[in-house]
């Protein structure tokens, strides 16, 4: 238990070393440390930021296909109700021709029925003179009729 | 702890010299008094393994990166963050301006001085003598005079630090106020209040003696704590040795009771560095605080 100067020298020796630790040992550690903590908290931060965003991203998406769902059975609903009007449409079109080249069809028939007719009038009259004549030149002598004939020529 | 038996037979040394050997210190005066004497191997221990921790130390905190640490810097700051956390719960004020940075510095010095008691004493002695020296204490904290001078370190910037916080004033109010406070000056009113007035200076007395008590038993139980450990470390060492130079059966039992006690030692290294640490932060922080 003996003092001497080797305190004095040891506690110069410490204090030199408390000013090296305090100077160039601490504060870089302290530095690197807390750059650290802080990198970690702004990822943890940018990650529960990132998590909220991807949250609201996925509410919008989900709206929009929402919307777009809706959007597309308004569309289809309109292109049904369009071609419904379109069949109806070429329907009633189609009937109107129909009855139209029906109705041509129809008067066509008539006019060569009626033509037909004419025709058949006309043979008629032919034939029956024809068939008169034949009976007449075997039974009747011209000359006794032909007053008669000449009488109804004049007539007509 | 092992055997130099054959070499103390030579010189005909008792148990008691053969200790008194190894405890002697490599003495050169420097003045003319015996107090101006220099333990060189305590000296130079010490500032070897202060330059070495606080070097290695130094040498990771200069490349310190923030980004994924290497295995090396993983361990400072493993040290780093566990000095920081004792101050920050004993200290409330800036602790990174010089109580963390001082903490670190004890803990690993002292740390490191006290593991020299791992080195196996007669095996050192033998290369200290190849070398020329006839002693050489390895363990710089079991001599008083590193202890002491740790400790009255410690209390210069306790006191320092107190008339830092306080300012010069304050810091004497407080050796005469506190703990037991002081009586106010008021005309008493009652004939008790009267008696109380007149004792009333029996309370600087005693609050000063309580203080000056404070002040010595301090830096006496701080140093005198790891001083205690270390140098009863170092002797049990010696004695195991001494008891293996009996003979095979001492050497045996020498050989594991060294090894139990070596793991043991362990704890008590780290222990004592750990305490020393934590009283330097306590009275440190104390000083900050007033009453």
């Amino acid at each position: 238990m003996n003092i001497n100067f080797t305190l004095i020298a040891q506690a110069i020796a410490f204090a030199v070393l408390i000013w090296f630790t305090v100077k160039f040992v601490w504060p870089p550690l302290l530095k690197a440390i807390e750059t650290r903590q802080k990198e970690i908290a702004d990822g943890l931060a940018a990650a529960q930021e990132g998590r909220s965003a991807l949250e609201v991203a996925a509410k919008k998406s989900d709206a929009t296909l929402n919307e777009a769902k809706q959007k597309a059975s308004e569309i289809i609903g309109q292109a049904e109700k369009r071609a419904a009007q379109i069949i109806d449409e070429a329907k009633g079109n189609a009937k109107a021709e129909g009855e139209r080249i029906i109705a041509g069809a129809k008067a066509e028939i008539d006019q060569e029925v009626n033509r037909a007719k004419e025709g058949l009038r006309a043979q008629v009259s032919t034939l029956a003179v024809a068939g008169a004549e034949k009976i007449l030149r075997k039974e009747i002598d011209a000359k006794a009729h032909s007053e008669m004939l000449s009488k109804l020529a004049a007539e007509l | 702890m092992t055997t130099e038996h054959t070499q103390q037979a030579e010189h005909a040394l008792t148990p008691s010299s053969y200790i008194q050997h190894h405890l002697g210190f490599n003495a050169q005066s420097v003045g003319d008094t015996s107090f101006w004497t220099l333990h060189v191997d305590t000296l130079a221990m010490s500032v070897i393994l202060g330059l070495v921790v606080m070097g290695l130390v130094w040498l990771v905190a200069r490349g310190a990166t923030s980004g994924v640490p290497s295995k090396g810097q993983a361990f400072v700051e493993l040290v780093f963050g566990f000095i920081d956390d004792q101050v920050k719960n004993i200290f409330h004020g800036d602790r990174h301006k010089f109580i963390a940075p001082t903490a670190l510095t004890v803990f690993l010095w002292v740390f490191a001085m006290n593991a020299m008691d791992f080195l196996p004493v007669d095996i050192f002695a033998k290369g200290i003598h190849a070398l020329g020296f006839e002693h050489w204490r390895a363990v710089p904290t079991s001599d008083i005079n590193t202890t002491f001078a740790l400790a009255l370190a410690v209390w210069f910037l306790m006191i320092f630090f107190s008339i830092k916080a306080k300012g010069l004033g304050g810091w004497i109010h407080e050796l005469f106020c506190a703990p037991f406070g002081s009586a106010k000056f008021f005309k008493p009113k009652s004939f008790l209040g009267f008696v109380g007035l007149v004792l009333s200076p029996l309370l600087f007395v005693a609050n000063f003696a309580f203080n000056l008590i404070e002040y010595v038993s301090k830096p006496l139980s701080h140093s005198l704590r790891l001083f205690g450990n270390m140098y009863a470390g170092e002797v049990i060492f010696l004695l195991l040795g001494l008891w293996a130079a009996t003979g095979v059966t001492g050497a045996i039992a020498g050989a594991i009771l060294g090894a139990g006690w070596s793991i043991f030692h362990i704890l008590i290294v780290a222990l004592q560095a750990f305490i020393f640490m934590m009283l330097t932060v306590v009275y440190l922080a104390m000083a900050h605080e007033s009453h």
